[in-house]
């Protein structure tokens, strides 16, 4: 029978949600890696029993765990992320100039057609490849080498590549959101990469439609169409019809356009769910009522799901990387709150349950759809 | 016989319970014992010293014989008593929130 693997990092560790088809009833197993910060999991689209997962912490740095049968045990694998040649710089806040210095990896984006192969995103903002299944690691430096990569600045989360977007029509096109820098595309595979950010207007930084400098919170895609992309940024929900080469603003009725996840319906091309949240300093949902946006007409016009949903005293936030939908004919979708809540809806947003309640706060989730 | 205790988050990587005894080569500095300690578990690599710079990381200590040795070079003899085994090296996690 089909079934669902979430696989939810947290501040405090990993945890492995899964469910049957109905999604009704949930085996939570975890903490794994206790204490240890889990800034994301993600299983190969090819072997649903390769999962990578991030690991770290600021006393005892980074870790990259693999699990090849379907997250029971974990093996250690390479943990060497050295920036290729002399790292440079970058601006730091002051403005000043300051060496790039590894942190951690964000997001690990297993290939959609080998599982030795993965991507990852570093704090600082970088590219690195495995194709030995994570066991080691060299970068893709074309990315910070292309030219504005002395000019990225951080964000308040530091200055990382949190987004990383293979197209499913060809594997050498590759989409990749840095804080805050903005969207930048190689067509070749990784070698070559330009900024993809025309259209985009953001208040607060000096150019206000600069090539780079925009603080991108997450895009995304729908396989079927990859060449259309969805943004959320730091304010503004944005939409791309040409792989990023122009943006335009969907925010459309949303109550707020400031938010970090974004994502789109397994099966339906123009349906895109946000979650909006009050600002860049009010990290919770506006009115204290979370609710999930929906918009079936890719933007601009968005519709509010409540069904299940705190709809008083709610502050939490839902962070960049906590969204995911499965591939289950009633498309499912999940998100992670800060608050350490994981909801699920079975029909595509209409109605919510929380799978748990009290987990550390949730940075990120990801899910499996088992055969 | 150098005995190390390790912090418990990199016991629970190791899979070590108490403490680890290394035969290291020569007369043992942090940089030998933990170069031998990385020999034992690999997993431990990058996870004291910084990967890229081989520099002890920041919310790491050592310590030994009821001394801080974080400041001394890495290639600095150890404490005879942490030489002879009769004292533990303290590898610890800083106290530093979280």
């Amino acid at each position: 029978m089909s079934g669902v693997r979430v696989l939810v990092g947290t501040r405090k560790g990993a945890f492995v949600l899964t469910s049957d088809g109905k999604r009704k009833d949930w085996t939570v197993n975890g903490p794994l890696f206790a204490g240890w910060e889990i800034y994301h999991v993600k299983g190969s689209p090819v072997d649903s029993n390769r999962i990578f997962l991030s690991q770290s912490t600021g006393w005892f740095g980074q870790l990259i765990q693999r699990s090849d049968d379907g997250g029971t045990a974990w093996e250690p694998v390479g943990n060497q992320f050295i920036y290729d040649g002399v790292p440079g710089t970058h601006q730091w806040y002051d403005g000043t100039p300051h060496p790039w210095e590894f942190a951690r990896v964000w997001h690990l984006e297993p290939s959609l057609v080998d599982p030795d192969t993965v991507l990852a995103g570093v704090e600082d903002a970088a590219l690195f490849e495995s194709s030995d299944g994570g066991a080691s690691w060299s970068e893709l430096s074309g990315l910070r080498g292309h030219g504005s990569g002395p000019s990225w600045q951080p964000g308040a989360g530091g200055m990382c590549l949190h987004t990383i977007l293979v197209s499913p029509n060809d594997a050498k096109r590759i989409h990749v959101a840095i804080s805050s820098a903005g969207v930048f595309r190689t067509d070749d595979g990784g070698d070559t990469w330009s900024p993809k950010n025309n259209g985009l207007h953001s208040e607060g930084i000096p150019d206000e439609d600069a090539e780079v400098g925009h603080c991108v919170h997450r895009i995304a895609l729908h396989p079927s169409r990859p060449d259309v992309l969805y943004m959320q940024k730091h304010w503004d929900v944005m939409r791309s019809d040409n792989a990023g080469d122009s943006w335009f603003e969907v925010s459309g009725n949303l109550p707020s356009d400031f938010g970090f996840a974004i994502d789109v319906h397994a099966h339906e091309p123009e349906t895109v769910y946000v979650v909006p949240i009050t600002s860049d300093s009010v990290h919770f949902p506006p009115d204290g009522r979370l609710r999930v946006y929906r918009s079936r007409t890719g933007g601009n016009d968005w519709e509010p799901l409540t069904r299940g949903l705190p709809q008083r005293h709610c502050y939490v936030d839902i962070l960049r990387d906590a969204m995911a939908v499965d591939s289950l004919d009633s498309c499912g979708v999940y998100f992670g709150t800060t608050g350490g809540q994981v909801y699920v809806s079975p029909d595509g947003g209409d109605n919510w349950k929380a799978i748990v309640r009290d987990l550390p706060a949730v940075l990120s989730v990801e899910v499996q759809t088992l055969a | 016989m150098i005995r190390v205790v390790l912090p418990a988050h990199l016991r629970t990587l190791t899979q070590v319970n108490g403490e680890v005894e290394l035969e290291v080569p020569g007369p043992p500095t942090q940089r030998t014992v933990i170069d031998a300690l990385e020999a034992r578990y690999p997993v431990l690599f990058g996870t004291i010293r910084d990967p890229a710079t081989q520099k002890r990381r920041t919310f790491v200590r050592f310590y030994g014989c009821e001394e801080d040795l974080s400041h001394e070079l890495p290639d600095e003899p150890l404490p005879d008593a942490v030489a002879a085994g009769t004292e533990p090296f303290f590898i610890v996690g800083a106290m530093a929130g979280g």
